[in-house]
């Protein structure tokens, strides 16, 4: 395997730099605080933002968080392991069914009704956590199958099958049956309505309860983005780079190459099954088959090119402007997507590194001794 | 965290590369706020419209599009609602839900447009009306034929059929005298709610009518080669082919059908209402029959009227969407007008009193369940143009 | 008996669809090693292309566009087919030099981004109403419309026909005819010879002076007019025509692309295989399982394939470099 020129070779700054030695001593701290810090953000957003930026904006904010997810669960497949998958959408949506259908039958089933069921953080919210996670485990699952052919296939191949995947999905989708409409009709409903599963065929699964909303986006995205960075930060996440920069000298060193791509597999899996659950739910919103489709993929693709190959913070911003970017041009009507398709264009061309290269946004501050700065002065 | 200078070579703060990002995120700063849209003024009233204006499906939301623009521009022309001229906001959602529910999100709560138009596809309907009932902002779909759609709350309303009316008047046309039909197969879009809502309506009612179902057979919306769905159906020798598809596919069908030899009527729904469809399928079409909402040779002045003012301002003959999307905002207007003050439920109120409203898609009356009640027509190709069969009223 | 010849019939025509197109990615695939996604849109520029020369020209000998009895002589096909296959190719050429050609040593991924972005550039410009528009359209007849062959054979308690139009074998022959000549070219020329060269390995091709430049371009350029080719010979066969920025066209490429990969992505003879095999599948499978699962037979057999021989049918087994 090849390494492109661009590429940077495995002693970058942050990975010539293993873990803090401060970090050390109080480790189970300082991998809790982020996230005790992240989920009281976004608490803090949901209550404040609504009221500060009304309703449209929170909302482009809340679909930037799920944008994300799924941006920073595909960079450690596409992003640190260099592995190539064009169909995370596919585990999206299977995430995104098995979560509404666990919601909407179990709220049915429960409360007789599928509308929301208590308030901020009441039954029915962590009914809804559940089964996002359930939702990602599902997706995770498939990963797994997906994965497996990446131990015989490389580059492109694997993409198309990814893509492959997701196709084969939104078509299998299609076929499913209509969704069960009340308690009632539950109650009566015969083993042979749930096979194939009710979830409402190309109109998509409508009648989910509507729980996203910031607080639980961006608890998730929190979850995501600190599991990928204590990954890239472990001997995991070295091994995985390492497969990345040069397979056979990584093989050579000892590195499992097939539990490490699989493994990267399952977990982008995973968050892309979590979010796929966040994306079912939310308000305005119908998963439907069209979503398992490669288009929605691409999308995620791009965020990953555009914000660089492992950089977390590189890839968040990708994902904000990329989910920004097609709302502040929605003025623009028909031209609308000639510009974005545009911008993408130039992006590319301007910063083929991506915006951040390997690196985090910390590491790009001025001042912090970089060489153009020594070559400069 | 610090950082121990790059030993790899690498250049990341170079100016030349800092630039552009520089400009990105300006770019992305200065546009977003920058929304100056929105908001009515005391003199006008604005409504907001959401179709799919690209991807896919930008024919049949460029249509309505066209239509509603052409009915605003009626309206205020004679002078607007009690003296307040209309503004519409369109906005693009690409055919997807999730930019659908988005583009609600704005209209209703950034614009606050005093109403909401839109959407075709019923999946994407479904995915706004949501909104739009929370916020209490009355919505018209002109063209989801989904029952599901205006169930959603009291501030949904709709103007064209739904699929099991407009599935039993095929079903009953196709066991009528006119095409005696006791066998029918199915060609269906199945990547299309709409075509699949319909063709469940279908089968039900023609089944009911001691009708039988040969063979059902499906592709996927834009499909070019139907040859191994043809050669099937030729296969198991209908009388009857239903095809609940958009025109844009259904021209391909015919001419692929004819070559194999398939003399079969075929029977379609309001999907198939374009010159676009004439124009493509040619002579291949004719004695075929579909259902829908008005014929072009009505000799009602609203008709005639409404054909000869699209065809001067867009060149070109409306298809049944663009009439539907006219339709959806005049009655609208209609209730605006009649309406007390332009609160959201004020104006849900009076829609849902219209009664035998004068369109161009018939005589439209709004049921308790906020849904259209008006007669389909049948319409049979001849020379590749649609004729004037019968009327069929919808069951009181 | 009939429904199975015609199923053949059916599967031949579409499956030389297929194989020029997936010659295009395959020979772009080959020496740049990424996946042209515009490539389809080249495809659909073609079909609209021709769409709009035959709508100018046929007016100008005198006769109807939209009447189908009326064929022109068959010189105008002819001549919107090479007239496509040149604006398609110049285009190829134009945006393998403005978008391609400055990401030579970025990584593949980021040629693939631009690749997408080129492909939403086209769809969307295309679309606009002073372009193409975003409505279907109705190609006018190049072709009389004729059926060379119509046998009855039997089948179930029947006779049914079988059909082979006019058409259809110009879509075979005139495939057949352009993969000819692409064999002879890649296998024959020196210009065949330096873009396989290029393809092995392009830092040695350039050490042996091969203006390396210069034979991605001329890919380019042949790819394009192939899939210009493809797109007029689609539109013949298939009359009513999709507006440019339908997610089919894309659809149709990656089916294309899979067919290459089958094929053995790289290999010309093998894009030509992988053409027919997943035409033969698609039809096959639509026709006697269920039409419902078409695209899923299609992609089902590439990942089986891949499992199998992971390099596709007709390629190669790489060999690891250290």
């Amino acid at each position: 395997m090849t390494v492109p020129d661009t590429a940077p070779k495995i002693t970058s700054p942050q990975s010539a730099q293993p873990s803090d030695s401060a970090g050390k001593r109080t480790s189970v701290w300082s991998g809790l605080w982020p996230l005790a810090v992240g989920i009281a953000l976004a608490a803090v957003m949901h209550f404040a933002l609504p009221k500060l930026i009304g309703q449209y904006y929170s909302r482009i904010v809340m679909d930037i968080g799920i944008a994300m997810i799924m941006a920073v669960s595909l960079n450690i497949v596409n992003g640190m392991t260099g592995q190539f998958s064009i169909g995370h959408a596919g585990f999206m949506t299977l995430g995104g069914y098995t979560a509404a259908m666990l919601t909407y039958y179990g709220s049915l089933s429960i409360w007789g009704t599928s509308l929301k069921h208590g308030g901020f953080l009441g039954v029915g919210e962590w009914m809804f956590a559940a089964s996002c996670l359930v939702g990602g485990l599902v997706a995770a699952g498939a990963g797994y199958v997906v994965g497996l052919p990446s131990l015989r296939l490389r580059g492109d191949y694997l993409a198309i099958v990814t893509l492959g995947f997701g196709e084969i999905l939104r078509v299998v989708l299609q076929q499913t049956g209509k969704v069960i409409d009340d308690a009632e009709a539950l109650r009566a409903a015969t083993w042979s309505q749930f096979f194939p599963p009710p979830v409402g065929g190309a109109v998509g699964f409508d009648g989910v309860p509507k729980y996203t909303d910031l607080f639980w986006v961006y608890t998730f995205v929190t979850i995501t983005v600190v599991v990928a960075y204590r990954l890239k930060h472990s001997s995991l996440g070295r091994a995985m780079i390492s497969i990345r920069e040069d397979e056979i000298a990584s093989q050579a060193m000892g590195v499992n190459i097939a539990r490490n791509k699989v493994l990267a597999f399952v977990l982008a899996a995973f968050f892309a099954g979590t979010a796929g659950g966040l994306f079912a739910h939310e308000a305005g919103v119908i998963v439907s088959p069209k979503d398992a489709g490669f288009q929605r993929s691409f999308d995620y693709v791009i965020m990953t090119v555009l914000g660089g190959r492992g950089s977390i913070t590189g890839v968040m911003l990708a994902a904000t402007i990329l989910t920004a970017l097609p709302e502040a041009l929605r003025d623009f009507e028909q031209y609308r997507l000639i510009m974005y398709a545009l911008l993408l264009i130039i992006m590319m061309l301007v910063r083929p590194q991506g915006l951040f290269g390997i690196h985090e946004i910390w590491q790009l501050w001025p001042g912090r001794g970089t060489r153009t700065d020594q070559k400069k002065a | 965290m610090h950082c121990r200078p790059s030993v790899s070579g690498h250049r990341f703060l170079g100016f030349g590369s800092f630039l552009p990002m520089l400009m990105l995120v300006a770019l992305f700063g200065l546009t977003i706020p920058g929304c100056p849209s929105g908001g009515s003024n005391a003199n006008e009233i604005v409504i907001g419209h959401f179709g799919s204006m690209s991807g896919s499906e930008a024919t049949f939301g460029q249509s309505t599009d066209n239509g509603i623009k052409l009915a605003i521009e009626e309206l205020n022309a004679a002078g607007g609602i009690n003296g307040k001229k209309v503004r519409l906001i369109t906005y693009d959602d690409k055919g997807d839900a999730r930019e659908a529910g988005t583009a609600v999100t704005r209209l209703v709560t950034s614009d606050k447009v005093t109403a909401v138009l839109g959407e075709v596809a019923s999946g994407l309907s479904l995915a706004g009306a949501p909104i739009c009932q929370e916020n209490g902002v009355p919505m018209i779909s002109p063209s989801s034929t989904n029952p599901k759609v205006t169930k959603i709350g009291d501030m949904i309303f709709r103007v064209c059929f739904i699929d099991p009316f407009q599935g039993s008047v095929c079903a009953k046309f196709a066991r009528s005298e006119e095409l005696n039909a006791s066998k029918a197969a199915i060609l269906t879009d199945q990547a299309s709610p709409y075509s699949v809502g319909l063709q469940e309506e279908f089968e039900k009612a023609f089944v009911e009518l001691g009708g039988t179902i040969t063979t059902k057979q499906t592709y996927q919306g834009g499909d070019q080669d139907f040859s191994a769905q043809l050669t099937g159906i030729r296969g198991s020798e209908p009388d009857v082919i239903f095809i609940p598809g958009y025109y844009t596919d259904v021209g391909n069908i015919a001419l692929q059908a004819r070559k194999l030899g398939i003399q079969t009527p075929m029977l379609g729904g309001d999907g198939w209402d374009s010159s676009k469809l004439g124009e493509v399928a040619g002579k291949a079409l004719d004695g075929c029959f579909y259902s829908n909402h008005y014929s072009h040779e009505d000799p009602n002045p609203r008709v005639q009227d409404y054909i000869k003012k699209y065809s001067a301002k867009y060149k070109g003959t409306p298809d049944g969407l663009a009439a539907l999307g006219y339709d959806a905002a005049r009655i609208l207007f209609e209730a605006m007008k009649r309406s007390k003050s332009l609160s959201g439920a004020d104006i849900a109120a009076e829609l849902a009193k219209t009664k035998d409203f004068d369109g161009v898609t018939g005589k439209i009356s709004i049921d308790k369940d906020r849904n259209a009640v008006k007669p389909a027509v049948m319409l049979e190709m001849k020379n590749g143009k649609p004729a004037f069969v019968s009327t069929i009223q919808p069951d009181k | 008996m009939a429904d199975f010849a015609q199923t053949l019939m059916t599967a031949l025509a579409i499956g030389s669809l297929y194989a020029l197109i997936a010659l295009g990615y395959t020979m772009v695939y080959g020496i740049l090693k990424f996946i042209n996604f515009a490539h389809s849109d080249i495809v659909v520029l073609g079909a609209w292309v021709s769409y709009t020369l035959a709508n100018k020209i046929l007016p100008m000998l005198g006769l109807n566009p939209h009447n189908p009895e009326t064929p022109p002589p068959l010189w105008v096909g002819a001549l919107i087919l090479l007239s496509a296959m040149v604006a398609c190719g110049l285009l190829g050429f134009v945006i393998e030099r403005l978008a391609y050609k400055p990401l030579r040593r970025a990584p593949r991924l980021n040629v693939l981004i631009t690749a997408i972005g080129v492909s939403l550039l086209l769809q969307n410009v295309g679309q606009l109403n002073y372009v193409f528009g975003a409505s279907p359209q109705k190609m006018p007849a190049l072709l009389p419309n004729i059926d060379l062959l119509r046998i009855s054979l039997p089948s179930g308690d029947g006779y049914r026909d079988v059909v082979i139009g006019l058409v259809d074998v110009m879509i075979f022959a005139t495939s057949a005819v352009l993969m000819l000549v692409l064999e002879y070219l890649v296998f024959r020329t020196k210009l065949g010879t330096a873009m396989r060269a290029v393809s092995f390995s392009t830092d040695n091709a350039s050490l042996m002076g091969i203006p390396v430049d210069r034979v991605v371009s001329f890919t380019f350029v042949l790819g394009s007019s192939l899939a210009a080719a493809a797109g007029f010979l689609y539109v013949m066969k298939y009359p009513g025509l999709n507006q440019p920025a339908h997610s089919i066209w894309v659809l149709l490429g990656l089916k294309a692309f899979v067919a290459a990969v089958i094929g053995g992505i790289g290999n010309v003879r093998g894009a030509v295989l992988g053409g027919f095999v997943i035409a033969f599948v698609e039809q096959f499978g639509a026709f006697y399982i269920s039409s419902n699962y078409r695209d899923v037979y299609v992609f089902a057999l590439l990942i089986i394939i891949l499992l199998v021989r992971p390099t596709g049918l007709l390629g190669s087994p790489v060999r690891e470099k250290v």
